[in-house]
């Protein structure tokens, strides 16, 4: 199967965008990347080998979390693996909206 | 301090789509090619703001539709380089949200300050750094127009 590697990840994984494995599962697919690959394993897993929180998996189009068998669904060759850190932000801080607009320096912004 | 080179259609496009949205946030995703120091970009793919519950003032684009987006950038034979939001009746500097939920290192994120409704300053911020722990914004120039306008779209969710 394919895995298919983030860009900020590409680095650690001799700068590749899709690495293929032949493993059995998700789990399997990882742990093998991560073999191949041993600088992507504190990018993608906790010290305690679990997935980061901010780190999602997909299996083709589908969010590994949330089938039932999680990271031990079985995979097969023309299956694709994605690594997707998450985005999100906003100018809340903690919740809460801030001030309101104010005029920033111009020489800032283009 | 870094350049992010981008088309004045992007450009136009990311600041548009901001003031599409407001007053709440905008999202995407930029996609392009990277050009030693910084970025070329030369498209951008809206994406939907997920967090409905306080769109004013947050945006989280869900990771399936970023699965999606990175399929049509290889696609195109281009890479995820950063993304994109706006901050409706907010300054254009990155906050604490921003940086907390930062992940994308090496990537740029782009800020559009829309104030009452008009699109006003716009900002880059590398995410610097080799991992959580080291990772920072530095802010980057942007370079407009230093980019040809590129003819093919996404096919991501138009937010």
């Amino acid at each position: 199967m394919t895995i298919f590697i983030p860009t900020p990840l590409r680095p650690y994984a001799g700068g590749k965008d899709a690495v293929n494995v032949s493993a059995g599962t998700v789990n399997g697919a990882l742990d093998e990347l991560t073999r191949n690959f041993p600088d992507l394993r504190k990018h993608l897993f906790t010290g305690e080998g679990k997935l980061r929180a901010f780190v999602n998996v997909y299996l083709n189009d589908e969010d590994v979390r949330y089938l039932p068998q999680k990271e031990s669904t079985p995979v097969s060759p023309s299956d694709t693996l994605s690594i997707i850190p998450s985005i999100a932000g906003g100018s809340a801080t903690h919740g809460e909206r801030k001030n309101a607009f104010r005029c920033e320096n111009p020489s800032s912004g283009v | 301090m870094s350049t992010l080179r981008i088309s004045q259609a992007v450009y136009d496009a990311i600041r548009a789509h901001g003031e599409e949205t407001y007053p709440h946030e905008c999202c995407g995703a930029l996609l392009g090619r990277s050009s030693g120091n910084g970025w070329r970009i030369e498209a951008s793919a809206r994406a939907g703001n997920t967090r409905t519950d306080s769109a004013h003032n947050r945006y989280q684009i869900a990771p399936v539709e970023l699965v999606r987006i990175e399929r049509e950038a290889r696609r195109q034979g281009l890479e995820i380089a950063g993304f994109y939001h706006s901050h409706p009746d907010h300054p254009a500097q990155w906050s604490p949200t921003d940086f907390a939920e930062a992940h994308w290192l090496g990537c740029s994120y782009v800020i559009t300050a829309v104030a009452q409704g008009k699109a006003a300053v716009t900002n880059s911020f590398l995410l610097a750094g080799t991992t959580e722990e080291d990772k920072h914004f530095q802010q980057e120039t942007i370079d407009v127009a230093a980019v040809e306008p590129f003819a093919v779209q996404s096919e991501s969710k138009k937010g």
